[in-house]
């Protein structure tokens, strides 16, 4: 398949996402839409990686194949530490408002 | 001597610190004991750091394909980083145990931060770049919800995660990019193809993308907004820390990025950094205008002094290289002054620091110094430090309506500024309780130290610049 729908599916997924984050006021829906934002990502370095493997054959370095792949395991590890830390957070705040919603917090504004 | 299987000693030595300091946690009741633990840390992890920056030596050798470069000029910005850090301890160690119980954990915390500092300082892959500003944003999530009960703890909490992993989802979007538009399939900053005359659509995307989450990390305009809720909710003492150290690591790698990746094609991204950094500096300063609690206006000021560092990426020459570090160790040491002093404070608004000469005249003196160096007078290391970003600036011989804009806003600043040196001393309290939580005779001394290094760093600041390139490394 040619790269250009990888590319077109990625930034699809990566614009839902950032107009979750921009429009959502649930806290926990703004957070899998962040997480629809890296996925987007992940998906389209491993379409790259594959695209510049193959404009490669024959003065093939092993290293240009692996190193997009190899980003994404980052990805997903960071990503992974971020809900940990995220989702205390969304806890947290839960506990003390009963409520997951991002509304709330702009009434503490003074 | 050193080859490329070399590892900074900074980077491993403060993550093993870090798992230390928590296992102190685990183990050790003495809420004392971490304090001194950490600030022994920190001078070891300091000497390790200038043995490798004079020597060339370091305690572990691991292969890194040369995805982590090392020069003196990094490494004297890790040991600033680390100067500012010892003395935030040394100042502020104690008011941890204000915020909660978990005392150990938050200088943990902070450990791990720094490691993420040494990287961002050092990377040489967009990988490391990722990977060193998430290590130094994590943990500061943590360290901004640690009032547990406090609800603008938890707002600012919430806030800062939202908006710091939503950045990080642009800016892998800009390395993704970027890593799709170069023929070489490399995230190298130095083996980034960019083609001949004008960008590549996607390259040009994605640097935007990285300019954007760069400009969120380091709270320029017009993606600040989350700044002002995030310093002013998290407790104070943390936002000491990332109002300085945290900040400055910020711009050091914005730098780096953007000089090793993109610096040959500077003509035509040059524009979108003179638009921030123009908006920046009027709307952090007019802004902080309104202010009237001091958390607040340190907040906005924090913004204001963001549009400053920002004209060391506008002009990206030798005399910005060295004055963003210079403003680097100046802003920091001051902000860590000021805010290690307003934690002292029972009240935060500009009123409450009404008549403190005549009961604290040791603070007082201290919080002068700071607030004179913010704000950029002559004889104060804020002084040499705008000097410089305006030389570094002017020297590009193009747009020099942001230089005289700078100096604007500058003025504007000392007004903001000076408004709190006014109540210290020429306004009388009204109430006849105390100001200041009980401060000892070492808090006193330290501040009259940190007062001594900033007026010695405006009288003398070759002491930085020559150190920067002392030992020239490979």
């Amino acid at each position: 398949m040619e790269i250009k729908w990888y590319i077109d599916l990625a930034v699809a997924l990566f614009s839902i996402g950032v107009i979750g984050v921009l429009t959502r006021r649930n806290a926990i829906i703004i957070f899998m839409c962040i997480e629809l934002m890296l996925n987007a990502v992940n998906l389209l370095l491993v379409a790259f990686s594959k695209m510049h493997a193959a404009a490669e054959v024959g003065s093939i370095s092993p290293s240009v194949v692996s190193d997009g792949q190899l980003f994404v395991f980052f990805i997903m590890v960071v990503a992974a530490a971020e809900v940990s830390v995220g989702l205390a957070i969304i806890v947290m705040m839960y506990r003390n408002t009963h409520s997951t919603d991002v509304n709330f917090l702009n009434r503490l504004k003074h | 001597m050193r080859t490329d299987r070399d590892i900074m000693n900074a980077i491993i030595l403060t993550a093993i610190w870090g798992v230390v300091m928590m296992l102190a946690g685990a183990f050790i009741q003495n809420k004392r004991i971490p304090k001194y633990l950490a600030i022994s840390g920190i001078l070891l992890i300091l000497v390790a750091n200038c043995w490798e920056l004079y020597t060339g030596q370091t305690l572990f050798s691991v292969d890194l394909k040369d995805m982590i470069h090392l020069n003196s000029f990094n490494l004297a910005f890790i040991s600033i980083a680390l100067i500012c850090t010892l003395m935030y301890f040394l100042l502020s160690g104690r008011d941890f145990e204000k915020v909660g119980t978990h005392v150990a954990e938050y200088f943990a915390l902070i450990f791990f931060i720094l490691c993420g500092v040494s990287l961002v300082a050092t990377f040489n892959t967009l990988l490391i770049l990722f990977l060193g500003i998430e290590i130094m944003s994590i943990p500061l999530y943590i360290l901004t919800g640690s009032d547990k009960r406090n609800l603008k703890s938890n707002e600012a909490a919430l806030k800062y995660f939202l908006m710091g992993s939503f950045s990080t989802g642009i800016m892998l979007m800009g390395i993704v990019l970027i890593y799709g538009g170069n023929s070489s399939a490399s995230f190298y900053l130095n083996q980034i193809h960019l083609g001949v005359g004008k960008m590549p659509v996607m390259i040009a995307a994605g640097l935007v993308l990285l300019m954007i989450s760069m400009s969120f990390k380091v709270s320029a305009a017009p993606f600040h907004f989350w700044t002002p809720d995030v310093y002013d909710g998290a407790p104070t003492v943390f936002t000491a820390y990332m109002a300085s150290v945290v900040k400055v690591a910020g711009f050091f790698a914005f730098m780096r990025l953007f000089e090793n990746a993109f610096g040959t094609i500077q003509p035509q991204w040059q524009n979108l950094v003179v638009i921030i950094t123009a908006a920046t500096l009027v709307i952090g300063n007019f802004t902080a205008v309104f202010q009237q609690s001091v958390k607040r206006m340190l907040a906005y000021s924090s913004i204001a002094q963001a549009g400053f560092m920002m004209l060391a990426i506008f002009a990206m020459n030798l005399a910005a290289k060295e004055g963003l570090v210079l403003y680097a160790a100046a802003y920091s040491l001051a902000s860590i002054g000021i805010f290690a002093i307003l934690i002292k404070m029972k009240d935060y608004t500009i009123s409450g620091f009404n008549g403190l000469a005549k009961e604290q005249p040791v603070l007082a003196f201290a919080a002068t110094v700071f607030l004179l160096s913010l704000t950029g007078i002559p004889l104060t290391a804020g002084f040499q430090a705008k000097f410089y970003m305006l030389l570094a600036a002017i020297n590009t011989h193009h747009f020099v309506w942001l230089v005289i804009l700078a100096v604007g806003c500058a003025a504007i600043s000392a007004y903001y500024y000076f408004r709190v040196i006014q109540a210290i001393y020429f306004k009388e309290s009204t109430d006849t309780e105390p100001h200041i939580w009980d401060v000892t005779l070492a808090f006193k001394f330290l501040l009259l130290l940190l007062v001594a290094v900033i007026i010695i760093l405006g009288v003398k600041p070759e002491l930085i610049i020559d150190w920067l390139h002392y030992f020239p490394l490979p």
